[in-house]
């Protein structure tokens, strides 16, 4: 063996060194166990065995119609926020695609700014924004309106939310549609389509993975929003998560809240496992592109 | 594609009012940080600069402040290193454990907060880490290790292994390659990990409302019980500080980023 002869990795596997990049990422599997894994489950236990073992807690979940009303507005909100921001991203990404470099830059530097502020100060700003002594009201006072009341409502709630969780729906589409091939929409107009017709008959279609993708983003994100509701709603906005606060803290009822951290987990990862074959495949598509 | 003007003016008009409504919700706190009266009505009555005066001397706002700087910098240190090992491990492994364990690694940013709070503010009580340092780092450092993971994964991804094979072969150990060889490429990457950990530590809100305690309370905590509490403008004004310190680090991993485009290119 000459000292000259170099060592391959084939030659490191050889030797055991096979092992080494699970010993990489060990600490931060510890940790990851340690601090997710242990809690979640410990919330699992205390769900089916407080303060007896039993389904008890689901089933006073599911049987009292307060809570289901909450289950559905959670549901409810998720979909209307999730809504606005495919209408309002969908005109918005598109422009992204459509416009210059100089003047993207700036759309994409609009989305991204929300992004960089502390999720509380923004939602303080909300506050600023739709109280009834708010920027909204005193526009319209000023304007001879009378003021609406916006803050602890159900609009106020999605409005607040929705901005938040613009950009979650802006990026994918965006990544989505400047992959489309505009000479499609060209060839459909060249065979006579008006240009309504070539924008619903091919561009709309081509777009719509990236409709998926967000919107399942989006959804996601704000079943388990927190802090939003928290500050911009009141007793009739409630979503589930504050209910799962309000369990735990207010009323240490470590069972019923747990029960309800689980259906919301537990919804949450049916969503993603749902969702997965859509991004696969989007992701696929983008990889032969 | 074509469009007939009017379509064009409308698309322009509805992309402005969409832009509007994104960016200018994030600026309101600036005029508000200068209100005259304790109060955060609108619109803000004379001038002051009593309310950075406020948090700048009453303790509550101060302590609370340098405790988010104390946790964010040592959460940012472990995360990144936590989160680059972990990367280079996935980036050698067979591609099936390789994807499975990266899904794995990324759960903390699809368990929704609450969940996540109430099992950590459980399993604190009994170890007796709710308001503690340990149990403040523990936490945000797994809710950061995500981002790392994905900013070091991505310029794993681009980083030709030859170039190791290339530094072994003409007799480096496996320490130097890494020290002269691997770790310029990639600290690009490391580097944008370890503002994304900082900004997840010094922002987390939900999980710290429920391990803080009278004794360790952090600045987004303060906000939130400033706001639920009274009307105190100091909460603006500490938005428009947030709000500039933020612009200068993510312009500064723009920067980073940028240069490291050029350089690859």
């Amino acid at each position: 063996m000459s000292a000259l002869e170099p060592t391959t990795p084939a030659a490191e596997k050889r030797a055991g060194w096979a092992w080494r990049p699970y010993a990489l990422t060990l600490p931060a599997l510890v940790l990851l166990a340690a601090v997710i894994g242990y809690p979640l489950l410990t919330i699992v236990l205390r769900s089916l065995s407080e303060p007896q073992w039993g389904v008890q807690n689901y089933a006073w979940f599911f049987g009292a119609p307060v809570n289901l009303a909450v289950l559905q507005r959670t549901f409810s909100i998720s979909a209307w926020v999730t809504l606005v921001c495919v209408v309002c991203a969908y005109p918005y990404a598109y422009l992204m695609t459509a416009v210059g470099p100089r003047v993207r830059l700036v759309l994409v530097l609009c989305v991204l700014i929300p992004f960089w502020v502390s999720g509380v100060v923004r939602t303080l700003s909300w506050v600023i924004l739709l109280q009834d002594s708010g920027v909204i009201n005193s526009l319209l006072r000023s304007a001879g309106f009378t003021g609406i009341r916006l803050i602890r409502t159900q609009t106020g709630v999605v409005i607040g939310m929705a901005q938040v969780l613009l950009p979650f729906m802006i990026l994918p589409l965006y990544s989505v549609m400047k992959g489309i091939d505009l000479r499609l929409v060209q060839a459909a107009r060249s065979l006579g389509a008006r240009p309504s017709r070539a924008f619903f008959t091919v561009y709309l279609p081509l777009s719509l993975p990236g409709v998926y993708a967000g919107a399942i983003i989006v959804f996601i994100l704000a079943l388990g929003f927190y802090i939003t509701p928290a500050l911009l709603g009141g007793p009739r906005s409630t979503m589930l998560s504050t209910l799962v606060q309000t369990q735990v803290l207010s009323l240490l009822q470590w069972g019923r809240g747990g029960a309800m951290g689980v259906v919301l987990l537990v919804t949450t990862f049916l969503l993603l496992a749902l969702a997965a074959p859509v991004m696969r495949s989007r992701h696929r598509e983008a990889g032969r592109r | 594609m074509e469009m007939k003007p009017l379509t064009r003016v409308i698309l322009g008009l509805v992309c402005l009012l969409v832009a509007i409504w994104l960016v200018a919700p994030t600026l309101v706190v600036v005029p508000m940080s200068f209100n005259g009266n304790k109060s955060l009505a609108f619109p803000p009555q004379g001038f002051s600069w009593q309310w950075y005066q406020n948090f700048v001397t009453n303790p509550e706002w101060s302590t609370s402040f340098l405790n988010s700087l104390k946790v964010a910098s040592i959460v940012a240190l472990l995360a990144t290193v936590l989160g680059t090992l972990a990367a280079f491990g996935l980036d050698r492994m067979k591609a099936r454990p390789a994807s499975l364990l990266r899904m794995l690694m990324l759960t903390p940013m699809v368990v929704p907060g609450v969940v996540l709070a109430i099992g950590i503010y459980a399993v604190y009580l009994d170890a007796q880490l709710v308001g503690t340092l340990a149990g403040f780092v523990l936490a945000h450092t797994i809710l950061a290790l995500p981002f790392v993971l994905i900013a070091v994964s991505a310029n794993l991804e681009v980083f030709d292994k030859r170039l190791e094979t290339a530094a072994a072969s003409v007799g480096a150990g496996a320490l130097t390659t890494f020290r002269t060889v691997t770790l310029p490429l990639i600290l690009p990457g490391i580097l944008s990990g370890l503002l994304f950990a900082f900004a997840t530590s010094f922002d987390e809100i939900i999980v710290s409302l429920f391990i803080t305690n009278p004794y360790l309370r952090t600045l987004p905590v303060q906000i939130f019980s400033s706001i639920t509490r009274d009307a105190d403008p100091t909460v603006a004004a500490v938005g428009t500080i947030l709000l500039c310190a933020t612009t200068i680090l993510i312009g500064g991993g723009m920067l980073l980023l940028g240069r490291e485009r050029k350089g690859r290119l």
